[in-house]
């Protein structure tokens, strides 16, 4: 579904990643760690499309097409999605009629019948059982005067309505109070399945208690440090980064010599 | 500041025909109309050489040959349909209708409104012992003719005007419409309006704008309003004037105690627009809102000089006013909020933001706020800024395009001011409006 080769990326002249590579397929959850400033969430940004990041070398593919070639809306329609780390209020729009809009974009896009707002109004209903929001939140500004869980499980709702095909959650968990932890978890693990991908991009492992990847990726330095599986995450839980630092580069040769 | 004089012989000649044409003795109303018309002799159109008139410049309305509208003029052409162009469903058998500024009886539906409400036409209500000295007592008290030429000149041309009373302790449910049509092109259409809201009741007033076609014409309104003590009144007022026309229009409000007025100002529409808003709070406890949105785009002026006069303690005022500007256009905003020596225990707040959809649009803000009492809570700010480039690509990673993402939050700007608007089919209407200018076909 994603792959991604020898990226390079940077903000403002400065590189942040020195050649990733990472290849995610269909059904995999994927969580990408590591310390502060290695790279993690202009890994998140740069698959979103954020006009600040340039990119430098490199190909990402995206269900085997050039995915940065792709403005970030058409990337969003085809189904990639990126929960963000500190969601944007958006003052005088509803949640309700931001939803709707952005999911008859996405209908559209498939050539498929627009929902008016009855319609739409059921699928939401529906779809908001999944991080147990009221109908309250539907009539508010999209997250405007929200908490921090709020905002972090109307992210959520957002993809249960959008139903992506990659997820990319960017430091979803940081703020969450355990209950919320749990609910916002919760939902990710009831919209993922076979058919879709996620990645977790997260500083602590203690996401990955509730929403179990697969495979772990470490990033230091804008490079991938180390690669395993679940158990990684716990190794990272009890040493800390900082013994990665030391580590020799296990994201191939060609990473390590720019 | 006098500007091509010889262009005011056409109204000198309109007022002199008007004057003829009432024909009776000389009423008080008379006088007034004749000591206006001197004043605007001496005044003239105001030029940018004035303060007050700095960044608006009046001098097309100068030149221009404008034909005062009479009431025998070429009103016959309104049919079912023109009533339509702004049409409030809750005001349809509580409407007053104008064209060209001149007040039509026959277009006009009274029938949701009480007995005891009344809405005639000026003239009418000084010919009724009833109201005269209502009239009197309070027709240019509040409206200054002697610093702005654009008032002197409406108040020499008070003809057909309306009358609006509502009595003490009168509560009206059905909203009160004043639509003003404009019809004929090159005329200069000077409505006025006397409302009067006694002790404790509660209205709700709608002053709405249109024209029939896009023509050049000026429109130049004042509307006076009074309240008495412990009234409350909601007032909209919704210019959509054409975009080749000229809208100067004034409001002027006295506030009596614990009287509240909660008004919003809607301005799309004029090539040139310029709303002075004056509320004069005169007695303690009163409390006003005094909101407004203006959007604006091409080559649209839209000036708003608005004053908020804290003359007694206790008294509170709130103002948002917020702009939309794309194109070539240009707004002005100056707000002045007076607090007097005495007016202890005053509560002002004021805020401008406006928001620019263009690198050639431009904004002139200027919140002044004059404080003389010392214990006071007074607060106010400007602000002029661009679409968050943050917000943006928020909503492109929702499948958003930029151009619709850029809408929604233009929309979500002017959602502020329109939300508060209680008037359902006046909310949605200027939701559909302001996305229609927006290009957006987002439904709300």
């Amino acid at each position: 579904m994603l792959e991604i080769k020898d990226l390079h990326a940077g903000i403002d002249g400065n590189e942040i990643l020195k050649g990733i590579n990472l290849t995610v397929n269909k059904g995999e959850i994927h969580a990408i760690m590591g310390p502060n400033g290695s790279g993690k969430s202009t890994l998140a940004k740069v698959l979103a499309g954020h006009p600040a990041y340039q990119v430098t070398k490199g190909e990402v593919l995206y269900e085997g097409k050039d995915l940065l070639a792709l403005a970030p809306d058409e990337r969003a329609r085809s189904g990639i999605f990126m929960a963000f780390q500190y969601p944007i209020e958006v003052p005088g729009v509803s949640n309700a009629q931001f939803l709707r809009l952005a999911y008859n974009e996405k209908r559209k896009h498939l050539g498929e019948e627009e929902l008016d707002p009855l319609e739409f109004k059921d699928l939401l209903k529906e779809r908001a059982k999944v991080v147990e929001m009221d109908a309250s939140f539907m009539t508010r500004s999209v997250n405007d005067g929200f908490s921090g869980g709020e905002k972090k499980r109307n992210e959520i709702l957002q993809m249960a309505v959008l139903e992506p095909k990659l997820a990319v959650l960017d430091e979803t968990d940081s703020g969450l109070d355990i209950d919320a932890l749990r609910i916002v978890a919760g939902g990710v693990n009831q919209l993922h399945n076979a058919n879709n991908a996620v990645i977790l991009v997260t500083h602590y492992q203690r996401l990955l208690d509730y929403i179990v990847p697969q495979f772990v990726h470490v990033l230091a330095n804008g490079r991938i440090a180390k690669e395993g599986g679940k158990e990684l995450a716990l190794e990272l839980e009890q040493k800390g980064y900082d013994w990665l630092k030391a580590a020799p580069d296990s994201n191939g040769a060609g990473a390590g010599v720019n | 500041m006098v500007i091509e004089l010889q262009k005011e012989n056409l109204y000198q000649e309109a007022f002199q025909a008007l004057q003829k044409s009432r024909g009776v003795e000389s009423s008080w109303l008379d006088r007034l109309r004749e000591n206006a018309m001197e004043r605007f002799a001496e005044l003239g159109f105001p030029s940018v050489k004035e303060e007050e008139w700095k960044y608006t410049n009046v001098a097309a309305i100068a030149r221009t040959n404008f034909q005062p509208a009479s009431p025998s003029a070429g009103a016959t052409q309104l049919d079912a349909e023109l009533k339509q162009l702004g049409s409030v469903p809750e005001a349809r058998s509580s409407q007053l209708v104008f064209v060209d500024g001149i007040l039509r009886n026959d277009l006009s539906s009274l029938g949701a409104l009480s007995q005891q409400v009344v809405a005639i036409d000026l003239d009418q209500a000084l010919a009724d012992e009833r109201y005269s000295e209502i009239v009197r007592a309070h027709l240019a008290r509040q409206a200054d003719y002697v610093v702005n030429g654009f008032t002197a000149l409406n108040t020499a041309f008070i003809n057909r005007g309306a009358f609006v009373y509502i009595p003490k302790g009168v509560l009206v449910a059905a909203p009160i419409h004043l639509m003003f049509i404009a019809q004929s092109e090159n005329t200069a259409n000077f409505p006025r309006v006397l409302i009067v809201a006694e002790e404790n009741s509660s209205a709700t007033i709608v002053e709405n704008y249109v024209s029939v076609e896009e023509a050049r014409y000026l429109t130049s309104p004042v509307v006076e309003v009074v309240l008495a003590e412990g009234a409350r009144l909601e007032h909209y007022k919704v210019q959509r004037e054409s975009v080749e026309a000229f809208h100067v229009a004034t409001t002027a409000v006295g506030l009596g105690r614990n009287s509240s007025y909660d008004t919003t100002t809607i301005t799309f529409g004029a090539k040139l627009s310029r709303h002075d808003i004056v509320v004069n709070m005169d007695h303690e406890g009163a409390e006003c809102w005094v909101d407004g949105l203006y959007l604006v785009t091409g080559d649209q002026h839209a000036d708003t000089h608005s004053v908020i006069d804290h003359r007694q303690p206790n008294c509170t005022s709130h103002q948002l006013y917020k702009g939309i500007l794309d194109g070539k256009s240009r707004a002005v905003f100056n707000g002045k909020v007076f607090v007097r020596h005495n007016a202890q225990k005053t509560d002002a707040m004021q805020t401008n933001k406006n928001l620019l959809l263009s690198n050639e649009a431009r904004v002139d803000t200027k919140p002044q706020l004059e404080i003389l009492a010392d214990d006071v809570k007074c607060a106010h700010g400007a602000a002029v800024g661009q679409i968050d480039e943050e917000e943006l690509f928020y909503l492109e990673t929702r499948g958003l395009h930029p151009d619709l993402g850029r809408n929604l939050l233009t929309y979500g700007f002017a959602e502020e001011v329109i939300a508060k608007i209680k008037l359902d089919s006046i909310r949605n209407e200027l939701d559909e409006a302001v996305l229609h200018r927006l290009n957006a076909k987002l439904e709300v």
